[in-house]
């Protein structure tokens, strides 16, 4: 594998091409993300364990850095973390050092001298997780957890996992993303993730007003009409409507985006019979999804949340260990180099 | 050098043993549990020589290793699998080599996060001692000691055969 020094995996990729940090989906290949979903398929098995923890990060720290709100996501990164043995530790950087002035750096560098391994981080400002890659000490690993409207790396696998659990693989299937792609994260890492493992349509269905510009580019159709745009769908991936970030008039009303928009079970009905549910969550209902479908028979909307924790062990025990035996290699060179005299 | 041991005269010497271990103590119904890869392809085998009709499990321990810290995460982790309840039951733990001992640690580091087994017996093929833990099998096919340049491989599972090979320097 190679890495140049514009491409995102210079930062997250070792040398031989092993994980280090876990910033975007940008530049990872087919075999990579195989890994991590097949890894996160063994710590599926170990949480149905009668004790659902494994030794991997044993004494190491992880630092949750959350400078934005989220539930679900702190809860699963923590409760992987700690199902890996490690020492946990929830920054909620709102109510904390940043409202007193400290510094991101600042704040960075007292964190580091608390002996942190990992940060796993979420971001308002897209490329805040990047920025924090660039500058941490070597040896510390950077874990995404969302950042601006650029990236939801970890949110995106779970996604695949589950479509992977449910449908066998990623060849032949027909996927759709709807509501508001122009406020996602996720819509942007699971469009990279699904083109990347082959699937065989992506759409988003959404109006105009809530889709990027050029977002084609992406690698995916566009459909402003929901009736076409379900037809034999194997995937619906339903997104939040992010009501905290519309400003102006980018919406009629939550009613009529519910009428065009909404997935109710009369337009469930035009996919493919077999077409599996999912909502990176929180849902609103009766805005984005009807509740029979929600907590219906296709909806696999609670497995997503089981399968964030292994996707989000993978991911945590990837990059540690790509850090650690990047760490022992350089050790070894050096040694290397002091045998023959030459440090 | 090639398919020095015959790997149907080691079973039959690893069925005796296992035979007259579980005899001399009493135990009825043990389950199997063979170590990814070699040690599935050798309980498989002993499973049906000996009659054990309960399906057998299987471990991976890439998450147990004790050189995280130096060589990272295993690449390729399958899930392991135990397709019973290991609380209270005897268990006959098995893999085709037993070197460092490291290997049988970590595998029984894993099995007590699935309960509490009664008993465990560990069955080897082939024992090439250099142990680095006081861990020692019960039971093995075939004790082998090896010079510097050699190494052990079993290869399958159809047909299981043991290598011996010279390697470079």
């Amino acid at each position: 594998m190679t890495a140049n020094a514009a491409s995102p995996n210079h930062l997250q990729l070792t040398r031989d091409g092993q994980l280090r940090h876990f910033l975007t989906l940008d530049g990872l290949g087919r075999e990579l993300l195989t890994d991590i979903l097949d890894t996160a398929d063994s710590f599926i098995e170990v949480g149905e364990r009668s004790i659902k923890k494994v030794p991997l990060l044993r004494g190491r720290t992880v630092v949750n850095l959350f400078f934005e709100a989220s539930t679900r996501t702190r809860s699963t990164f923590e409760l992987a973390a700690k199902r890996l043995s490690a020492d946990v530790l929830n920054l909620d950087i709102n109510t904390s050092a940043t409202s007193k002035g400290e510094s991101l750096s600042d704040t960075l560098l007292n964190l580091e001298a608390m002996a942190s391994d990992m940060f796993v981080v979420r971001h308002a400002q897209s490329g805040a997780p990047h920025f924090i890659a660039q500058s941490v000490t070597p040896g510390v690993a950077i874990i995404n957890a969302g950042d601006g409207r650029h990236a939801h790396p970890t949110q995106a696998m779970l996604d695949m996992l589950t479509i992977r659990q449910h449908k066998g693989g990623f060849e032949g299937l027909k996927v759709a993303i709807v509501g508001d792609i122009l406020h996602s994260r996720v819509a942007r890492s699971q469009i990279r993730a699904l083109n990347e493992l082959g699937a065989e349509q992506i759409r988003v269905i959404a109006p105009g007003t809530l889709l990027p510009r050029d977002v084609e580019s992406l690698g995916c159709t566009v459909e402003y009409d929901m009736a076409r745009g379900m037809k034999d769908l194997d995937v619906v991936i339903m997104l939040r409507l992010q009501k905290e970030r519309m400003e102006g008039a980018l919406l009629p009303s939550e009613r009529e985006f519910y009428r065009l928009y909404g997935l109710s079970q009369d337009k469930l009905a035009l996919a493919h019979p077999e077409c599996i549910v999912m909502h990176p969550g929180p849902i609103n209902r009766g805005v984005e999804i009807e509740s029979a479908v929600a907590d219906g028979p296709q909806s696999v909307i609670l497995n997503q949340v089981t399968n964030g924790i292994a996707i989000r062990m993978a991911v945590m025990s990837m990059a540690m260990g790509g850090q650690v035996a990047e760490r022992q290699q350089k050790l070894n060179e050096l040694s290397g180099l002091n045998e023959r005299g030459l440090a | 050098m090639s398919a020095l041991l015959d790997v149907d005269q080691l079973m039959d010497k690893l069925e005796a043993g296992l035979r007259g271990l579980l005899n001399e103590r009493g135990i009825e119904s043990p389950v199997l549990i063979g170590i990814r890869t070699g040690g599935v392809w050798v309980a498989d085998i002993i499973g049906k020589r000996l009659g054990i009709e309960e399906p057998f499990g299987e471990l991976d321990i890439s998450f147990y290793r004790d050189d995280f810290s130096r060589i990272g995460l295993n690449p390729k982790v399958t899930p392991s699998s135990l397709p019973f309840d290991t609380e209270g039951r005897d268990i006959i733990l098995v893999d085709d080599v037993i070197m460092s001992g490291r290997t049988i640690r970590a595998a029984m580091n894993e099995l007590f996060d699935y309960g509490r087994p009664a008993s465990i017996i560990l069955a080897t093929l082939i024992d090439l001692g250099a142990r680095e833990l006081p861990i020692q099998p019960d039971v093995a096919g075939q004790s082998l000691t090896l010079g510097m340049q050699q190494r052990v491989k079993l290869r399958g599972p159809d047909p299981l055969r043991i290598e011996l090979q010279e390697t470079e320097q």
